[in-house]
């Protein structure tokens, strides 16, 4: 029974694992290409949440000073891994851009997104080589 | 603290300034943030300019990359005495500023990266306006902030900067990538996923590192993880990093990717990313296995080292014999670069010096010769040849000049001496026989003889065949603007293999690991 008990107190991992798992397997078993897409942002989500998971402290306040609690820092959250994941989100925002963007270029040339479908015209495709 | 210059202005713009006292005129102690202030500059200018006037865009990124060229070539000689420079951004102190941190092998992969980015930009003047035509500008753009990202990789010492500048480099990659053949979207739609997988594996490494530490910056991480040896959570982590970075560097079987996507990119893209890419990709893996996990522990105990040198012996034999099976020429050099990679694997998986320095050494041979051959095919098609290698048959006469560079680059992948590749494997041949890797041993020396299978085979069509009936041929010779690049990248390989002696003990001598020494070398 000790890994349950390990899992009611860590549920907070115990769900960025399950998330993990759900991104990855969106992306690499879904048959169409945007839900791959959406796949690799929960992906990317919940290795956002496992930063801020790690971060978060029982009974702390927000890290900005205050007098009340003095210069005690395992009184304040840590905001290292905020700031981190706030670039983490920037760059998950720009990988959807471009994904996206790569989509749309995909559905004016194929006029698919499914896998299957586009494997087909990607076979009766013989520009050039 | 008020603004006195534009000098101080350019400074700040690339986080440089707010020194304790704030020096007008840089000096060598900030040549690792000087080293990528053309590139950031770059970064705005190339587009700006470029709208002025199309052709402005090429000759920005040539001044800008001449500039990167020049320093980077700097800091590799100021740092070749094996002291490294140390730059703390905005003179924030480590661990809790971001250091950039210019030592000799991160100055020597720099300098790789820009010599092959001056000269790939070179051919890319007459290349791009006819690959992609109205497209230069964004080309030219993207690249730039490629080889930003890819330089700040190499140059920064803290753990989630290199994360940034890792998907910096992916994204503009990515962009670059789906430009070219139809399919090339698709192709890189795919590599974009399994790209960020990689990117993400490695922040999942980096975020256990940071659980285990509270700290970010290499060196101090690496000092800390002392008392950690055994941790579980320290394992994890270093298992994503590898599987994260494999991805990224095309470790079999993690290479799934590449081949499709070399195959439909655009030839000069595919000569920029490349040569550079993956290469960076394996510098980070050496930078994580011997400097921040430390190579005793992660190669030997946690035994690393053995899954990622059969790993990457295997990647060698089934991209080699891929290689042999192909008819495309782009698609022949992308299997190829599989195999070439595995051969970096194995040296930096071994953990013996000498490997190392093979694995290292085959960064710059590797980037050289797949650049070459890269650039070649895209002469070929641009002079209105075709990528068959069926029709590829007395190219050697038409071309002349083209296939110089192709044979020389072919010759140091097959590793014949005096050519440069002869010596990175060599090394690794020595490594492996001294750590008593005697079976690698045996596969690497076989490896060779496919390798020589399938170039010989380009070699003999191009020079000993007359041209079959109906063939798609080039109208002739390319632009000499095409190739300068070619033959000079491959007298390059040629020089590298001559001064070899001298390059090892000079250069990658010094960038070596501290504990691991070559032989005869101090």
């Amino acid at each position: 029974m000790e890994w349950l008990h390990l899992l009611v107190r860590h549920w907070a991992y115990a769900l960025t694992v399950l998330l993990i798992l759900i991104g990855l397997h969106g992306m690499l078993l879904k048959r169409n290409l945007l839900k791959k897409l959406i796949g690799m942002n929960i992906f990317q989500g919940a290795i956002i949440l496992f930063f801020i998971v790690h971060a978060y402290k029982d009974g702390a306040s927000v890290p900005i000073w205050s007098k009340a609690l003095g210069e005690h820092a395992e009184r304040y959250m840590n905001p290292v891994p905020h700031g981190l994941m706030l670039t983490a989100i920037v760059v998950s925002v720009a990988t959807t851009g471009v994904a996206l963007a790569l989509l749309s270029l995909i559905h004016k040339r194929y006029g698919t997104l499914e896998e299957d479908e586009l494997l087909t015209a990607l076979r009766a495709d013989r520009e050039e080589v | 603290m008020t603004l006195e210059s534009p000098v101080q202005i350019a400074f700040l713009a690339a986080g440089g300034v707010a020194h304790e006292s704030a020096r007008l005129v840089p000096n060598a102690s900030d040549l690792p943030a000087l080293i990528l202030v053309p590139l950031i500059v770059g970064v705005f200018l190339v587009p700006l300019l470029g709208l002025l006037r199309r052709r402005l865009a090429y000759v920005t990124t040539l001044l800008i990359l001449a500039t990167y060229a020049a320093l980077a070539l700097t800091g590799l000689r100021t740092v070749l005495d094996g002291s490294a420079i140390h730059y703390r951004m905005a003179g924030w102190t480590p661990p809790l500023g971001i250091e950039l941190a210019l030592d000799p092998l991160s100055a020597f992969v720099m300098v790789t990266i820009a010599v092959i980015g001056l000269l790939v930009t070179i051919y890319a003047g007459a290349a791009v306006r006819r690959e992609t035509p109205e497209r230069e500008v964004a080309f030219f753009a993207l690249m730039v902030v490629m080889l930003l990202g890819l330089s700040g990789m190499v140059m920064t010492a803290d753990l989630f900067n290199l994360y940034v500048f890792f998907e910096v480099s992916s994204l503009s990659g990515y962009a670059l990538m789906a430009v070219g053949h139809r399919k090339a979207v698709v192709s890189a739609y795919r590599y974009l996923l399994l790209g960020t997988i990689g990117a993400s594996f490695y922040l999942l490494g980096v975020g256990f590192l940071y659980v285990l530490t509270g700290s970010l910056n290499m060196a101090d991480v690496a000092a800390r993880l002392g008392d950690l040896a055994g941790n579980p959570a320290l394992s994890v982590s270093l298992v994503f990093m590898v599987l994260g970075l494999g991805l990224k560097m095309a470790l079999f079987p993690l290479h799934i990717w590449l081949p499709d996507a070399y195959t439909y990119a655009s030839s000069t893209s595919t000569a920029i990313i490349a040569p550079v890419m993956t290469k960076v990709s394996a510098y980070v893996l050496i930078r994580m296995l011997y400097f921040v996990y430390g190579a005793d522990w992660s190669l030997s105990e946690l035994g690393v080292g053995p899954v990622v040198a059969w790993l990457a012996m295997g990647g060698v034999v089934w991209g080699s014999v891929m290689a042999l099976a192909q008819q495309d020429a782009k698609r022949m050099l992308a299997y190829s670069s599989v195999a070439q990679v595995g051969y970096i694997g194995l040296g930096l998986a071994t953990g013996h010096p000498l490997a190392l320095t093979g694995a290292i050494l085959h960064i710059l041979n590797h980037a050289m010769m797949k650049s070459t051959l890269f650039l070649v095919t895209g002469s070929v098609e641009l002079s209105g040849g075709s990528r068959r290698l069926g029709d590829w048959k007395g190219l050697g006469r038409r071309m002349p000049l083209t296939f110089v560079g192709f044979t020389l680059a072919a010759l140091a992948m097959v590793g014949i001496p005096p050519t440069s590749g002869f010596f990175s494997k060599w090394y690794l041949a020595l490594g492996l026989a001294d750590s008593g890797q005697w079976a690698l041993l045996v596969l690497l020396i076989l490896s060779g003889l496919l390798t020589a299978g399938y170039f010989f085979r380009v070699l003999e069509r191009v020079y000993a065949r007359e041209p079959r009936e109906g063939a798609v041929q080039p109208a002739g010779e390319a632009t000499a603007a095409m190739n300068l690049p070619v033959i000079a990248l491959g007298a390059g390989t040629l020089l590298l293999g001559l001064f070899n002696a001298w390059f090892v003990g000079r250069v990658i001598a010094q960038a070596l690991p501290a504990g691991l020494n070559l032989p005869g070398v101090s």
